[in-house]
């Protein structure tokens, strides 16, 4: 049996423009929305995929304020057993912060009798892109922690982990308990049923505080850089600009003769 | 005090990306440059750091690293930067790069700024890094003894330093503990048909998006790919939707491009793919849409359906 941890975070719509508020502060989501980072978004359908046999569970966690139950519930939705809210300010909180308020939330259940043999985040997060709470998380839990992590099965108190490295796909086997920062690529997202729906809007979330002092993440100021004005030289319509295009790819030396 | 860079093989040779770092990170000012590789340094490296301005590279060949831990590694950083009394260490923002230095964090209790696109000062270290993939940026302060930083791909052009470096390759005996193997790559499975690993050094990227219509709509972009002697690309949405692997995918969440050009077909130009092919020296759009991002934000543009144009141009080439 193993019960799964799965760390989300909620980030402002990645596919949408990005809006910053009026202090320059914080990307303001109000008009894109917002949504489950993809990274993580694939961490819990891993996850649900693990456990699909029916034997352990997978509990979705995520820092932040009561907006962010609405990410935990979609966890729940395509698959997840429960929930944990760390109550804290994600503007106030810097990486080293989040994988603190995780690892406290961790202890909290292990000394209650739910201890976690596989944590799973995002790679790194689609607004802060961090790149280090997992790795931080996992000393703090002196655990081992592989990175870029695509797909995951576990046999025998062992993971099978596999990521793309540079030269073809990295396969680690990691003695339980581990930490695993995933990125998308390995799993088909899922789409909740009407009947995960039903269920993730009874499942139970349960509050818990973050004891810990803010170290910060140092952000002094947030800017879009302004897009160049469109420089753009239309070579023409339809096949009819296919001349246009190759004399251009000629002009660059990618084709010769 | 001086600066450690990790410097990543490909090749036989400093990969793009560390070869970016070596010259921002000598652009600094910040002291004597050091580089670390973890193998046996090839001689195409050691002629690359040279070139870069480094003095000392330092060698961690011990085989117990022939495959890749991240914690092993950082083990390295952090004997190497003793080695070279180091209070600035700089690595490649790729997959390793930032994880082995968010290991250093973690390790030493320090401040990691990732993707950083410039420095602003660096004593008080501040600097601006990509957020949101690169389309925004954040001035943050890095207050540590030790700073680390990462640098974000095609932040800057790899350019020779004005007198080369000394270069002198210099064995690093580190210990590694057992702990720091724990998670270690076991083994590596090449890719089957064709090396596509090569995405984010290719000279030419042929992508398509939602544009190509299904998996049998790449016939043609596959085909004006070989005829260039580039690679294939593809927006999330064709992974997403399973048309191709996950490992052609550019973009915010999948490789950084800087190809001589890009010829995006079918692709509108989300700020997630953008963030992955901003630094395409020049860009082509193919695109039924002429208000699409990718046409406004390209050198050059046909307004037309790929499955028009391509088949076309190929005609056109012979």
């Amino acid at each position: 049996m193993t019960n799964v941890l799965v760390c989300v975070k909620r980030v402002p719509d990645p596919t949408g423009e990005v809006v910053l508020t009026a202090d320059g502060m914080r990307v303001d989501g109000r008009y894109a929305g917002y949504a489950t980072s993809p990274h993580e978004e694939a961490a819990v359908a891993l996850a649900a995929q693990l456990v699909e046999d029916g034997e352990g569970t997978v509990t979705v966690l995520s820092v932040g304020t009561e907006d962010s139950v609405e990410q935990i519930r979609a966890g729940i939705a395509v698959g997840a057993t429960d929930g944990i809210l760390v109550e804290a300010d994600p503007d106030e909180l810097g990486p080293a912060d989040v994988a603190d308020a995780i690892a406290e939330a961790v202890r909290a259940r292990e000394a209650a009798g739910t201890s976690y043999q596989l944590v799973l985040l995002g790679n790194d997060a689609a607004d802060t892109g961090d790149f280090q709470v997992g790795v931080r998380l996992a000393y703090l839990l002196d655990r081992p922690v592989a990175a870029g992590i695509q797909t995951v099965a576990v046999d025998d108190g062992v993971a099978t982990l596999r990521g793309e490295g540079p030269e073809g796909t990295e396969v680690y086997e990691v003695a339980l308990p581990c930490v695993v920062t995933v990125m998308e690529g390995g799993v088909t997202p899922r789409y909740p049923s009407v009947k995960g729906r039903m269920r993730a809007k009874k499942a139970e979330v349960e509050r818990m505080p973050w004891s810990g002092a803010a170290v910060g993440s140092g952000r002094e100021a947030l800017s879009v850089p302004e897009p160049p004005p469109s420089q753009v030289s239309v070579l023409g319509e339809g096949a009819a600009a296919a001349p246009a295009l190759v004399a251009v790819l000629r002009e660059l030396k990618v084709v010769t003769g | 005090m001086s600066v450690v860079v990790l410097v990543e093989v490909e090749e036989g040779r400093a990969s793009l990306v560390s070869r970016e770092t070596l010259t921002f990170a000598r652009s600094l000012g910040a002291g004597p440059l050091h580089a670390l590789v973890v193998g046996t340094v090839p001689e195409g490296v050691v002629s690359d750091c040279r070139e870069h301005g480094v003095e000392v590279v330092h060698e961690a060949a011990d085989p117990v690293l022939e495959q890749y831990a991240a914690a092993a590694w950082a083990a390295l950083v952090e004997a190497a930067g003793r080695a070279a009394r180091a209070d600035l260490v700089i690595a490649p923002g790729t997959g390793r790069g930032n994880e082995v230095l968010a290991h250093v964090a973690a390790r030493r209790g320090l401040r990691m700024a990732a993707n950083v696109v410039a420095v602003e000062s660096l004593n008080p270290l501040v600097v601006q890094r990509q957020f949101v993939g690169g389309a925004a940026l954040e001035r943050t302060s890095v207050p540590s003894r030790v700073r680390l930083i990462t640098m974000a791909g095609h932040a800057v052009d790899p350019s020779p330093a004005d007198a080369p470096g000394e270069a002198r390759v210099s064995p690093l005996a580190v210990d590694i503990d057992p702990k720091d193997l724990r998670a270690q790559v076991a083994r590596v499975e090449k890719r089957e048909g064709g090396d596509t690993s090569g995405l984010s050094s290719a000279k030419v990227v042929v992508g398509a998006g939602r544009g190509a219509g299904g998996p049998e709509g790449f016939a043609t972009v596959d085909a004006l790919a070989e005829r260039l002697g580039g690679a294939v690309g593809v927006s999330r949405v064709v992974t997403s939707l399973g048309w191709r692997p996950h490992h052609e995918q550019v973009g915010q969440t999948g490789s950084r491009i800087a190809p001589d050009l890009y010829l995006a077909c079918g692709i509108s130009g989300s700020i997630q793919h953008w963030a992955g092919c901003a630094s395409s020296q020049t860009i082509i759009a193919v695109n039924t849409d002429p208000d699409a991002p990718m046409v406004t934000k390209a050198d050059y543009a046909v307004i037309g359906d790929m499955h028009e144009v391509l088949p076309a141009v190929l005609e056109e080439l012979g």
